[in-house]
């Protein structure tokens, strides 16, 4: 127990925590991205709507939810915490400082990406999650619920900025996590950067796809 | 060519500095930067006014005492070369250059553009080096290394703690300089025995002198005036966990 907080309290540790904890929360993405997939299907959502309906249902569903929310939060605090601990670090700020010369414009803003990536997540999981868990009555079609709140436009494009900030948020994070675990050896940083493609465009374009399938097809 | 200076002047360490303007002219572009400031210096020692004080010793890149903060750039805008290595033609004629010294918590202002780096000696003290008595140069093939990994140590050890890392990095990160001793040392023999001590013991070092976290920017490397490649940090993050865990 103690060598696991005193690993968490080096800085090495804690960018070791912000990655693994980043790893499952992408993990789930897939996870969540294919279910959804079910939308698509040209059955008027009963197949979603059976999928919505059993999910609950399962107890290592429900485990997990809970696991995911911890690790959530361990992974924002430990992140904002780090943030802070940086700005401490630079003591005064330049009178000129290039930044963009020499990093990516992704990974100098992870805190406001992910920030914005947050707060959409409550409103998700208010209007999905909350609504299935605890406004379900007779007749409750998961399916109605998201075509209706994904066929209004504020939501729709609400949704597509997020997915966009998410895949911002994942362009660096993705690599970086391989560098803190530090497996990006020069070897593999190629690699490593292509498979990220799958994580920071792929996922979010599939995410993003659904208010746009909604937004112009009802 | 001609120039106009902005240069952060600071009496000492307590007080508080300030950026005062300079005009300078008759500037030749073969000049280095600080060659440029000494013309400054001369100027102002004429008009009996204070020079302005910045660290230089060798002047041919190699010490790594010279680090100034030039328009927005750890040793300016050119890559790989350190602020004795800068020569004034990659300057615009006419313009203004503003000049600060490192800004970090770790590297206290002692007086205008020289700074306190005193926190990377602790931080090698703390393990950047091998305890085992070697004795005299033994018989080159009697402790094999690899070419690959000899080549690694190498570019490793190419750090000369100039601290444009720290100063470049957004999170003021001692990462590439604390990672280069480590990865120099895990990359050879002789290093092993001390490996899980040595990069314990750095890191908590590192942490303690109040340097940021890392979060793999990578403005490290391309700052770093010897191209130090941000890969030895990851071979660094692989010697903690291994240290730590297992
Ligand atoms: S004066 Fe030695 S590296 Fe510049």
């Amino acid at each position: 127990m103690r060598a696991l907080i005193e690993f968490y309290n080096s800085s090495v540790g804690k960018k070791l925590i912000v990655g693994l904890t980043g790893f499952f929360l992408i993990a789930y993405l897939i996870i969540h991205l294919f279910g959804n997939l079910l939308l698509f299907r040209s059955d008027g959502g009963a197949a979603f709507d059976i999928y919505a309906e059993l999910l609950p249902q399962v107890v290592v569903i429900r485990i997990i939810e809970v696991v995911l929310f911890l690790i959530f939060i361990f992974h924002i605090i430990t992140a904002a915490y780090t943030w802070l601990l940086n700005k401490q670090a630079r003591g005064s700020a330049y009178e000129l400082q290039k930044k963009g010369e020499t990093s990516a414009l992704t990974s100098r803003t992870m805190l406001l990406s992910g920030s914005i990536v947050y707060i959409f997540l409550v409103l998700h999981m208010r209007q999905f999650w909350y609504v299935s868990r605890y406004e379900a009555g007779e007749h409750f079609s998961m399916y109605e619920v998201v075509r209706a709140t994904l066929a209004e436009p504020v939501y729709s494009i609400l949704y597509i900025i997020a997915m966009f900030l998410l895949g911002f948020h994942l362009k660096h994070g993705f690599q970086s996590a391989f560098q803190t675990f530090g497996l990006r050896d020069k070897k593999y940083a190629s690699l490593i950067e292509w498979v990220g493609v799958i994580f920071w465009l792929l996922i979010p374009i599939g995410f993003a796809s659904m208010p746009i399938y909604f937004l112009l097809n009802f | 060519m001609n120039f106009k200076l902005k240069i952060w002047r600071q009496y000492d360490r307590n007080s508080k500095g300030k950026f005062a303007v300079y005009n300078v002219t008759d500037i030749s572009p073969d000049m280095s930067f600080l060659e440029m400031l000494d013309a400054v210096n001369r100027n102002l020692a004429k008009k009996s006014e204070d020079v302005i004080a910045f660290d230089h010793d060798c002047r041919e890149g190699i010490c790594g005492s010279c680090g100034l903060y030039i328009d927005g750039r750890a040793h300016g805008p050119q890559r790989g070369v350190t602020t004795c290595e800068l020569r004034m033609r990659h300057f615009k004629d006419g313009g203004t250059i503003i000049v600060e010294p490192w800004h970090s918590k770790a590297f206290p202002v002692i007086k205008d553009l020289v700074v306190d780096r005193t926190a990377f000696e602790r931080i090698i003290q703390a393990g950047g080096y091998i305890s085992v008595d070697t004795g005299s140069a033994p018989e080159a093939s009697s402790l094999p290394v690899p070419k690959a990994n000899a080549e690694e140590a190498m570019d490793a050890a190419a750090c000369i703690g100039c601290g444009a890392c720290v100063a470049a990095c957004k999170n003021s990160s001692a990462m590439l300089f604390m990672s280069a001793k480590v990865s120099q040392l895990a990359l050879l023999p002789q290093g092993d025995p001390e490996r899980k001590r040595r990069v314990q013991k750095m890191v908590e070092t590192m942490d303690r002198e109040g340097f940021g976290l890392c979060s793999n920017t990578y403005a490290c490397e391309q700052e770093c005036p010897k191209k130090i490649s941000v890969s030895h940090i990851a071979r660094m993050n692989r010697e903690f966990i291994r240290a730590k865990l297992f």
